[in-house]
């Protein structure tokens, strides 16, 4: 899929993952170049999010079959924070609340791990509150967020939004953004989609699993998926993401029995 | 500073003399008996009162049975096979150098950042007291001589201050209270005494540590605080560093006085030994801490760090006499390897309108096994007592074990008591969030629990806060994976 010449970002090939007992993955293929954004639709329970979890390396995925490669290396030998260090970064359908864990805190001592593993100086208390000032306005987020424990009694829209934040300091070189517009409300959903347009780059690479168009009237995708059935079904442009918007999965479906 | 004029001439020309403690060379034969009991007192140079007191409690001993109620196992102690008087440590045997230390003891130090020399003072190493030139110990001593307040050992206060002694000790302890306090009350070595003078605020924390021969006070310490009226003071006890000890049993008695509008913040950092893997070599802590709220609107507050020490037995409690005094109790506690703590609080609500907290985090690892047993008790004439309780266990590993024994007893109908209670795994959501965010698993452990006892922490002195948090990392390594 991704063009000559695009170097590539991911590369999934023939994936089969088992959640528990189940097969929720049955042979799904996937490539990412670096620089661009590709979206992710399908109906519910289709296995979009078991697809970022596994990418993210999740316990309790079990790979039972394929292989992928982040930036070329053999990602599924690599551990979770691993996977953060070398530049993978899942922004969760549903984050999670850690109580008593400063927001400010975590975020540094995330930052601080990655820098670490990748030879890169720690920053110091005060750096970094610099760097998180400045970022901190891109997405009009109230600095009292910063002060609470991570997630917990975070609106619906503002854990989302905490996520995009987290994204902005690591500077991912690939997110995964899942379901990251659900919950927002219209100016959020503009002040997120700007701060996600502000980090795209040719050398950053971007999937969002969505339900809606809305999104991606913010954020131009240069492909569209459509995951059903634990596979890739139809891929294509931007316009397909319309299409789908007007006509629904079911002809997609219909079509392939066809 | 205002309060009592007659006591700071008294500290002052004390405080000249700096913290002296005579150095006795010899040490008692094992055994217990009224000879041994007269031979401590006389050692000490103690008031005839004193000598009375310990012999009264040492007939009560006699009578006695040692507790079996506690959920923790340990073989039977020999009380006769104990040496109840030596001399302090540095003149004689025990560890000649860091080389006969458990490594796994020094790596801890190291990872803490103590000096060498401190290194050798905690792991009981003849060492000169190198504490004793120190600039910053001598400051801190005229700044309290300044203020009025008496802080000494207690062998000295019966020496200096017999009156104050003989009015508090065992005011709140009485030596018939429990087996172990009845023993310590018999044959205490040394210990603590401060008192705040009415209306002062006192200008530092006070600390074990600037106390020259506290490391050496034994297994039968004894703390007296009394805080006059008015008066202020935070009390930290014990450090984050591990300490080993030859005296496998420790049975320390502590008693806190808080008179009209006085307020006592007692904190204990305790990391003694917990002995190696198996547990073998660690220390029994038995201990009997009590504050008595004596007077009206005062307060008492206990937070304690809980990580070290084979065994833990303890429930440091406020009897909420005063017209509404407030009591809490904040404590951290964690369990690893074989570790066993049976710890707790009591509340004891006589006064009306008097209130209590009690924050409760306990961390079983390994095949930890962990009890919090807490009483709240409101007496009939405590009208409108008020205790909120919150006690959380956070299991690690599936070995280990949480026990939740709430006793509450209300004979006042006006009284609020409201218990929760909650016991939770390390959840997998939260462990995968912290590592997709980079952190690896045992930071991320690390960095979870700290969160969960964040309400205590809070409640410690800054510095002690920071070094509490390094502690309990340390303390989980290798808990998990
Ligand atoms: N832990 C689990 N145990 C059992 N089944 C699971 C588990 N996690 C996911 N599944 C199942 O796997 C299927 C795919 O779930 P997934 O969350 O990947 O769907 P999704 O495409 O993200 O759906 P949605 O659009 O609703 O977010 C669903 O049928 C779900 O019930
Ligand atoms: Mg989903």
């Amino acid at each position: 899929m991704s063009q000559s010449g695009v170097t590539s970002m991911l590369s999934i090939k023939g994936l089969r993952a088992n959640v528990g007992e189940r097969e929720i993955l049955q042979g799904l293929d996937l490539e990412v170049g670096a620089g661009e954004v590709h979206a992710i639709m399908g109906p519910n329970g289709s296995g979009k999010s078991t697809l970022a979890h596994v990418l993210a390396g999740r316990e309790g995925y079990t790979v039972t079959a394929g292989s992928i490669r982040f930036l070329g290396e053999d990602l599924l030998a690599l551990a979770p924070e691993e996977r953060a260090q070398r530049g993978l970064f899942l922004a969760f359908q549903y984050p999670v609340e850690l109580p008593g864990v400063n927001n400010t805190y975590f975020l540094r001592t995330a930052l601080n791990s990655i820098r670490r593993a990748r030879g890169e100086p720690e920053l110091d208390a005060v750096s970094f509150l610099r760097l998180m000032r400045e970022k901190l306005k891109i997405l009009h987020l109230d600095d009292s967020l910063l002060k609470r424990p991570v997630n917990v009694g975070f609106s619906g829209g503002e854990k989302k939004r905490n996520e995009i934040f987290q994204m902005t300091i690591l500077e991912p070189s690939l997110a995964i953004l899942d379901e990251t517009d659900s919950g927002l409300d219209i100016d959020a959903l503009r002040l997120v989609a700007d701060g996600i347009n502000a980090l795209r780059s040719a050398q950053r690479s971007m999937i969002l699993v969505t339900h809606y168009q809305r999104l991606l009237d913010y954020i131009q995708p240069d492909y569209v998926h459509v995951l059903a059935g634990g596979r890739i079904i139809r891929s294509g442009g931007k316009e397909l993401a319309l299409e789908l918007e007007q006509r629904g999965y079911g002809w997609i479906e219909a079509e392939l029995a066809a | 500073m205002s309060g009592s004029p007659a006591f700071e001439g008294i500290v002052k020309s004390d405080y000249e003399h700096g913290f002296v403690t005579e150095i006795e060379s010899d040490t008692l034969p094992p055994g217990l008996n009224e000879e041994v009991i007269r031979t401590i007192s006389r050692r000490k140079a103690e008031p005839e009162f004193m000598t009375e007191y310990r012999l009264k409690a040492y007939r009560h001993w006699l009578s006695m049975q040692e507790p079996r109620w506690a959920f923790v196992d340990h073989p039977p102690i020999d009380f006769q096979a104990i040496s109840y008087y030596s001399a302090p440590k540095h003149l004689k045997e025990g560890p000649k150098s860091l080389d006969e230390i458990d490594p796994a003891l020094l790596e801890t130090y190291n990872k803490l950042g103590i000096p060498l020399e401190e290194q050798k003072v905690l792991a009981g190493i003849a060492v000169d007291a190198v504490f004793d030139s120190v600039s910053v110990a001598t400051t801190f001593r005229e700044t309290l001589a300044q203020a009025g307040v008496i802080f000494c050992s207690i062998s000295e206060a019966l020496r200096t201050y017999p009156d104050l002694v003989r009015q508090y000790l065992g005011s709140v302890v009485p030596y018939t209270d429990n087996f172990y306090a009845c023993l310590n009350a018999a044959v205490f070595s040394d210990g603590t005494f401060v008192y705040i003078p009415k209306g002062v605020r006192c200008p530092l924390e006070l600390s074990t540590y600037f106390r020259i021969n506290a490391r050496n006070t034994g297994q039968f310490e004894r703390t007296l605080i009394i805080a006059d009226v008015g008066s202020y003071v935070s009390y930290l006890e014990g450090c984050t560093a591990p300490q080993s000890d030859e005296n496998q049993l420790h049975a320390a008695v502590v008693e806190l006085i808080a008179l009209d509008d006085a307020e006592i913040k007692y904190s204990t950092v305790q990391n003694w030994y917990p002995g190696d893997a198996e547990g073998r070599g660690g220390i029994y802590n038995f201990v009997t801490k009590r504050g008595d709220c004596r007077g009206a609107r005062s307060k008492i507050s206990w937070t304690q760090v809980e990580t070290g020490s084979a065994i833990t037995w303890k429930y440091p409690s406020c009897i909420l006499r005063g017209e509404g005094s407030v009591g809490a109790f904040y404590s951290v506690a964690v369990t690893k390897g074989r570790q066993q703590a049976d710890t707790g609080t009591k509340m004891i609500h006589l006064g009306r309108h008097t209130r209590s907290t009690i924050v409760s985090k306990g961390i079983s690892t390994g095949w930890g096994r962990q009890t919090y047993r807490g009483l709240v008790r409101v007496a009939q004439r405590a009208q409108g007592a008020r205790n909120h309780t919150q006690c959380d266990s956070l299991l690690i590993g599936d070995r280990c074990s949480a026990n939740t024994v709430p006793y509450i007893e209300v004979k006042n109908p006006t009284a609020r008591v409201e218990h929760e209670a909650t016991t939770s795994k390390i959840s997998e959501d939260q462990l995968f969030y912290c590592r997709a965010r980079g952190l690896n698993a045992e930071d991320a452990v690390s960095m979870i629990v700290n969160g969960f006892c964040k309400e205590v922490f809070n409640e410690l002195p800054m510095e002690f806060a920071v070094e509490a948090q390094k502690l309990l990392s340390i303390s989980l390594e290798g808990a998990i994976g």
